[in-house]
């Protein structure tokens, strides 16, 4: 039995569903498809070359390769070097981070430009300017070499030295970011109770900033661990002493010792790596949403 | 905090002391890539009759290890391609003593085994269907490449300039060239994994190895027995046996 509305013939469960006749869309804006396309050819950049990597890779020789003398040698070297690039880069920009992050004005903007100068500039130009400040006729490297005997360039140190350069603006922008999101009410508060500077630093400060202390000090890490271009000309390429992993991998490449299989086994290594590190990078981040 | 950027100090300064000279601290070799094969297999061999450990060698080429020279490298002996490089290294004043000429290469193209392109001469990397790479004019093959072109007036176009030699013969070995102009040696050194097409009147464009001590050597006697022994005529064989010229 029909009814004469306009609803002739519906049952009472589709009447109640009336509001919903346009088909169930997803929430959020609809996206062009040219943007879909560009989103999947962007994607495919980034992902197509590494998976091209572990297609071409010799599987069967990569053992051998990635634990062969040389590459144990460019490894550890690597893992030294960064680590202590890492120290280095915590103890210098952590304090610079809280200084940015509780300064306002024009000054406290020009040393946040200075800050990221190394993350825009080529490493290679940074590789020159260390060279031209701590090298034999540098700035400062002219005095160190005539008064102390102490030179710089194309040793250890200089390795541990171009990593930081890179590395420091990731760590000084993480835990700078943190502290701002967190704002001074912490801080504010804990003053007023009567807390001094150094309570205030290590009591409030420290906690509040662990988790973009964290994340900085990982991707740190990471940038210290492929640094080239400036390692290459201000630390040379010595084997064992200022040859890292990149520069293994360069020269394997370009086949002054070994084979371009080697090249690629190595490049797998740092991948291993860089995976490590992302997962340990994801497994901070929730401290960071806090 | 304080203690904490005291240990961070004391880290960087501890890392930057001078290099240390002590005897189990190996003698330092700044070599130019073209030499890999006969210099590993010299120093080797040197190692081994003094009972020290191995010399420490970077391969490079001559034109960056000159840079690393002049910025202060530490190094004992350095071994550069050509007399343009020796000679500005002894200008400047890097060199202890008389550099010693140690071997003589010229050059050759490199293409896949079986020449399937037919190079044939010079003229043919000009072809637009010959991927080309060669050295960059400083380094010792790029200047000798330049001197063999200037002399036959062909323009080269290149895909790449590669700062070592070793780095040309990577590419044609990899397929990702054509052809490259490299050492007699180093089509040898590669055994089948590239052909050699002669030059006509590469010997004007020879190229002379020499060897010298380093100004301000950690370890000079050994140093100068190195050189002396990469002059002598037993290393004369060796070098012989990879392709290289008596000087």
């Amino acid at each position: 039995m029909t009814g004469p509305g306009s609803h002739g013939g519906r049952s009472p469960v589709d009447e109640g569903a009336r509001p919903r006749t346009v088909p169930p869309r997803p929430l959020g804006p609809r996206v062009p498809r040219v943007v879909t396309l560009a989103a999947g050819a962007g994607l495919a950049l980034l992902v197509l070359p590494v998976l091209a990597l572990l297609v071409r890779a010799d599987w069967g020789s990569v053992p051998a390769a990635v634990t062969s003398p040389e590459a144990l040698a460019a490894l550890g070297l690597s893992l030294r070097t960064g680590a202590a690039a890492t120290a280095l880069c915590v103890v210098l920009g952590f304090p610079l981070a809280v200084l940015l992050a509780r300064s306002q004005g024009r000054a406290a903007d020009v040393v946040r430009a200075l800050v990221t100068l190394p993350l825009v500039l080529p490493p290679t130009v940074g590789g020159i300017a260390l060279l031209y400040l701590l090298g034999r006729q540098g700035l400062v490297g002219e005095h160190l070499d005539a008064l102390l005997g102490v030179r710089v360039p194309f040793t250890i140190a200089a390795v541990v030295l171009a990593q930081a350069f890179v590395a420091l603006p990731f760590l000084v922008l993480a835990v700078e970011g943190s502290l701002r999101t967190l704002g001074t009410g912490y801080e504010t508060v804990a003053a007023t109770l009567g807390a001094g500077r150094w309570m205030v630093l290590r009591r409030v400060t420290l906690p509040l900033a662990a988790p973009g202390l964290a994340s900085g000090t990982v991707l740190c890490f990471a940038r210290a661990l492929g640094e080239f271009g400036a390692t290459a000309l201000f630390a040379g390429n010595v084997p064992g002493v200022t040859r890292t992993m990149p520069l293994a991998i360069y020269t394997a490449f370009n086949g002054a010792g070994v084979s371009p299989d080697t090249a690629v086994a190595l490049s797998l290594l740092l991948v291993g790596a860089a995976v490590v590190i992302l997962v340990l990078a994801r497994a901070w981040r929730p401290g960071v949403r806090a | 905090m304080v203690l904490v950027l005291a240990a961070g100090a004391g880290l960087v300064l501890a890392a930057c002391s001078p290099p240390t000279t002590g005897a189990a601290d190996p003698v330092r070799v700044l070599a130019a890539a073209s030499l890999h094969a006969p210099l590993d297999e010299l120093l080797a061999a040197h190692a081994e009759s003094t009972g020290g450990p191995a010399p420490l060698v970077t391969y490079d080429g001559s034109a960056a290890l000159l840079t690393q020279l002049r910025e202060g490298a530490v190094a004992d002996v350095v071994v550069l391609a050509d007399a343009a490089s020796t000679s500005q290294a002894q200008d400047a004043g890097l060199l202890a003593g008389r550099a010693v000429e140690v071997a003589a290469n010229t050059l050759r193209i490199a293409v896949a085994p079986g020449n399937p392109l037919a190079v044939t001469g010079l003229a043919d990397l000009a072809r637009p269907d010959v991927t080309v790479v060669l050295c960059a004019p400083p380094v010792p093959c790029g200047a000798a490449t330049r001197t063999l072109l200037a002399d036959t007036g062909v323009e080269v176009p290149r895909a790449s300039e590669e700062q070592a030699v070793t780095a040309v013969l990577a590419k044609v070995v990899s397929g990702e060239a054509d052809a490259g102009v490299v050492y007699v040696t180093d089509v040898l050194g590669a055994g089948g994994a590239v052909e050699g097409v002669a030059i006509p009147g590469a010997d004007r464009a020879r190229t002379t190895v020499s060897a010298a001590v380093v100004a301000g050597a950690p370890h000079p006697d050994e140093a100068g027995d190195l050189v002396a022994l990469l002059g002598s005529a037993g290393a004369r064989v060796v070098f012989a046996r990879h392709g290289f010229e008596a000087p």
